[in-house]
């Protein structure tokens, strides 16, 4: 059974596809796909080019959580509930910023959605404009590198407290560099009745500026230096971390990416590697992510 | 003839499979059939699904269809046993 | 079974017997009170298996829809003014996406300078999106426009949002007799929701594809065809309504008199007064005449020529503005008319922000007209003398 085809659109090495085939097979397609606007829209749902296998709709930039509501309550009062498990996949940009309002709402109804944000860090469908969830010291082309600015200053958006708030009964993060974590996730997420937040970071080598062989070892990298915690919450509790063995320094993780490179010259840039360095040193402190020696 | 406008924009599932975008890419994966050990990590992470391995009688192999595979080089980079070489396309040869 | 009721009761009432399944709305007013009275029916169980959802804001409520729609439900909402323009951007995805959502325009002026009070300026901005807009005269239309707009809207040649705009406060406040209907009439008229294709694991479609340049143009074209054929269904099921109920709301239009040299143009609650006052005039002779126009999208062209082939002069009440050019009602009749015959226009913006419209300025207006004391053209009317300051 093919949930998701060959034939799409995205580029060599993006791990956008890696991603849904996993959850779409965890699920064994029995589900509902809503996507907003974004890379994974416009590379898999072409008019006459769809490469999805299951039912599938795509309508707006920012209301995937609220069409995916619309179709779980229509299946409820259809009575067609177990007919399938409906899901989301949109993009950092559609849940963190533009989307965050019917996200929020979606969250604060309880729907049974399991809503999966894709993290590639920006918009990247767009050419990698800044998100709510692109990490400090990044150049994107509205935090751009100049002689007088190093790239984006702010922090990434905290998506996973966000949907612990709303007291959600799953919460996860995962990345594509564990690809049988994703199906674990997935599997475990649906046993939960109500709304379950996934966030998969999902490397972009268009946007990140890296190599497609190079992919999945930035995604490593990015969970070895603690910048993107593995957890994952039941019902408000951390009850799992993926333990780092060995904590990497963040400059491993940076130098791979043309989107850091710039650190590394830039006269603000020691300051702010320091600073990404801090932020990965807190992630580990708060969720425990460093194996005991 | 006459091109086909549906419903509200609905396409047919998985009619991507008619875009071979096995043209996309200036280096291919090869194989070593000796070396793999059908862990199937290639499977798992190949973003264009064109990589499975099958079974030929006591043999367990990877086997990339090459009408789709962009050639993006991670099945050779997440390969246990070392067992995938990415090679620059005739073509491209100079 | 004819009641005393307010507009929002009878717009409540009419809705739970078309048996939706799922409902999602946002308060605002004048609508409030439309989606408190179904959220009292969903809460005393009277709504069946109908989901009743209170979004987070009108353009979450119309994106559930989607999704619902999609999926298979019948799905109603009520919004106006701020509301609309918010979901306005979720109705013309809808409409591209030909998902049959109805719902109730609650007529009201759109900020800034904020205003609660009624005028048809919302319900104009979505002239263009490719959405059915029906304009109500009173509580009993209204009632009886809901099971006709799920008919309408649902058939398989239209497959298009459904907008029954009906004057904010002016009827969804004001107590009007009523006659509700029963289940088994609306029953009778109204079948179950059978979308032609849905979401479902049985049979997977991708909705929503995104269209390059090759193909959107021909998705345009359609758009436009199936706006065009629900001119002919909306007359089969105005017809059908007439013979189901006995009540005959007429077609596009409703022409009351064939003989009058000089038309006035009303649309909304405003023709009953304006009927008031054209029939007193008749009576002292004057040859003037009413049409209530009723359907705006698609515009009843031919109706139109038809009603206005004796007309001299036409005089449109309006209660909105197209800003920069003139009232939007006028603009339609004259390109409507253009090549078929050209009778002088006379457009009066009167009412706009709730401002009360008197049977005197009704009257000063036609008379005005008749008497050859104006031009024709486009003028604001019951404006009070005021000087442009800045503090």
């Amino acid at each position: 059974m093919t949930y998701f085809a060959s034939g799409h659109g995205a580029c060599p090495g993006c791990g956008l596809p890696i991603a849904v085939k996993n959850v779409l097979e965890a699920l064994e397609g029995k589900c509902f796909v809503a996507n907003s606007t974004g890379c994974l829209e416009i590379i898999s749902s072409q008019y006459d080019r769809s490469a999805w296998g299951v039912p599938y709709i795509h309508s707006l930039f920012e209301n995937a959580a609220a069409v995916a509501a619309g179709i779980e309550a229509a299946l409820k009062a259809l009575g067609r509930k177990d007919e399938g498990h409906v899901v989301v996949f949109a993009g950092d940009g559609a849940t963190a910023d533009i989307g965050i309002g019917p996200l929020s709402g979606m969250f604060d109804r309880n729907h049974d959605v399991l809503y999966i944000c894709l993290d590639n860090e920006a918009y990247q469908n767009t050419g990698n404009q800044q998100s709510g969830l692109t990490p400090t010291g990044s150049n994107t082309t509205t935090s751009p590198v100049g002689r007088l600015m190093p790239g984006k200053l702010g922090r990434k958006k905290d998506m996973v407290s966000i949907a612990l708030a709303h007291g959600v009964p799953y919460v996860a993060s995962a990345s594509v560099a564990f690809p049988r974590d994703i199906r674990r996730k997935a599997k475990k997420a649906i046993k939960f009745e109500g709304a379950k937040y996934i966030q998969i970071h999902s490397p972009c080598v268009t946007g990140w500026g890296i190599n497609g062989k190079d992919a999945i070892k930035v995604a490593k990298l990015a969970f070895e230096t603690a910048l993107y915690p593995i957890v994952e919450f039941e019902n408000g509790e951390l009850v799992r971390v993926r333990k780092i063995k060995s904590r990497k320094p963040v400059e491993e993780y940076l130098k791979m990416q043309k989107r850091f490179r710039h650190l590394f010259k830039h006269p603000q840039g020691k300051e702010i590697i320091e600073a990404i360095q801090k932020i990965a040193d807190e992630n580990a402190k708060r969720y425990g992510l460093d194996a005991e020696q | 003839m006459k091109m086909r406008i549906t419903l509200g924009a609905i396409s047919k599932p998985l009619s991507s499979l008619k875009i071979k975008t096995g043209d996309w890419g200036a280096e291919y994966p090869i194989v070593d059939k000796k070396k793999c050990t059908g862990c199937k990590e290639c499977e798992i992470f190949c973003p264009d699904l064109c990589i499975t391995v099958v079974k030929e009688g006591d043999d367990k192999f990877a086997v990339v269809n090459y009408d789709y595979c962009k050639g993006c080089g991670i099945c050779a980079s997440v390969c246990p046993a070392e067992a995938i070489k990415m090679e620059l396309k005739d073509i491209y040869k100079v | 079974m004819m009641k005393v009721v307010r507009g929002f009761h009878a717009v409540a009432h009419s809705v739970k017997l078309c048996k939706p399944n799922v409902i999602c709305a946002y308060p605002i007013t004048p609508q409030t009170e439309i989606v408190e009275r179904l959220a009292e029916m969903y809460a005393n169980g009277e709504l069946g298996s109908c989901e009743y959802i209170t979004a987070e804001s009108e353009f979450g409520a119309a994106s559930i829809l989607v999704g619902a729609s999609a999926t298979g439900a019948r799905t109603f909402t009520a919004t106006c003014s701020q509301g609309l323009a918010l979901m306005s951007e979720v109705l013309i995805n809808a409409a591209g996406m030909r998902l049959p959502i109805v719902l109730v325009n609650t007529n009201r002026a759109l900020s800034a300078p904020l205003s609660i009070w009624n005028d048809h300026q919302d319900s104009m901005l979505m002239r263009d999106a490719g959405i059915i807009q029906v304009y109500v005269e009173n509580n009993q239309e209204v009632h009886d426009m809901i099971p006709q707009a799920f008919k309408v809207a649902e058939n398989r040649d239209v497959m298009l949002p459904f907008m029954i705009c009906m004057d904010g406060f002016k009827l969804t406040h004001a107590y009007e007799p009523v006659d509700l209907l029963d289940q088994e009439t609306v029953d009778a008229f109204l079948p179950p929701y059978d979308p032609p294709v849905k979401l479902t694991v049985n049979d997977p479609l991708t909705f929503g594809c995104y269209a390059p340049p090759q193909y959107y143009m021909e998705f345009r074209v359609v758009m436009q065809n199936a706006m065009m054929r629900a001119k002919k269904v909306m007359q089969d099921v105005f017809k059908e309504w007439a013979e189901a109920t006995g009540r005959d709301w007429g077609g596009h239009v409703v022409n009351y008199h064939d003989d009058a040299e000089v038309v006035v143009v009303t649309m909304g609650s405003l023709t009953g007064l304006v009927r008031d006052v054209v029939e007193e005039m008749r009576g002292n002779g004057k040859k003037v005449g009413l049409l209530k126009l009723r359907t705006f999208r698609p515009f009843p062209v031919e109706d139109v020529r038809n009603a206005f082939k004796n007309a001299e002069k036409i005089i449109v009440f309006e209660r909105a503005v197209s800003f920069g050019h003139e009232g939007p009602v006028a603009m339609e009749i004259k390109s409507a008319l253009y090549g078929n015959s050209s009778p002088d226009v006379y457009s009066f913006a009167v009412g706009l922000g709730g401002r009360d419209v008197p049977r005197t300025l009704v009257e000063k207006c036609i008379n005005n007209v008749m008497e050859g004391k104006i031009e024709p053209g486009f003028r604001f009317e019951g404006v009070k003398p005021f000087e442009e300051v800045i503090v």
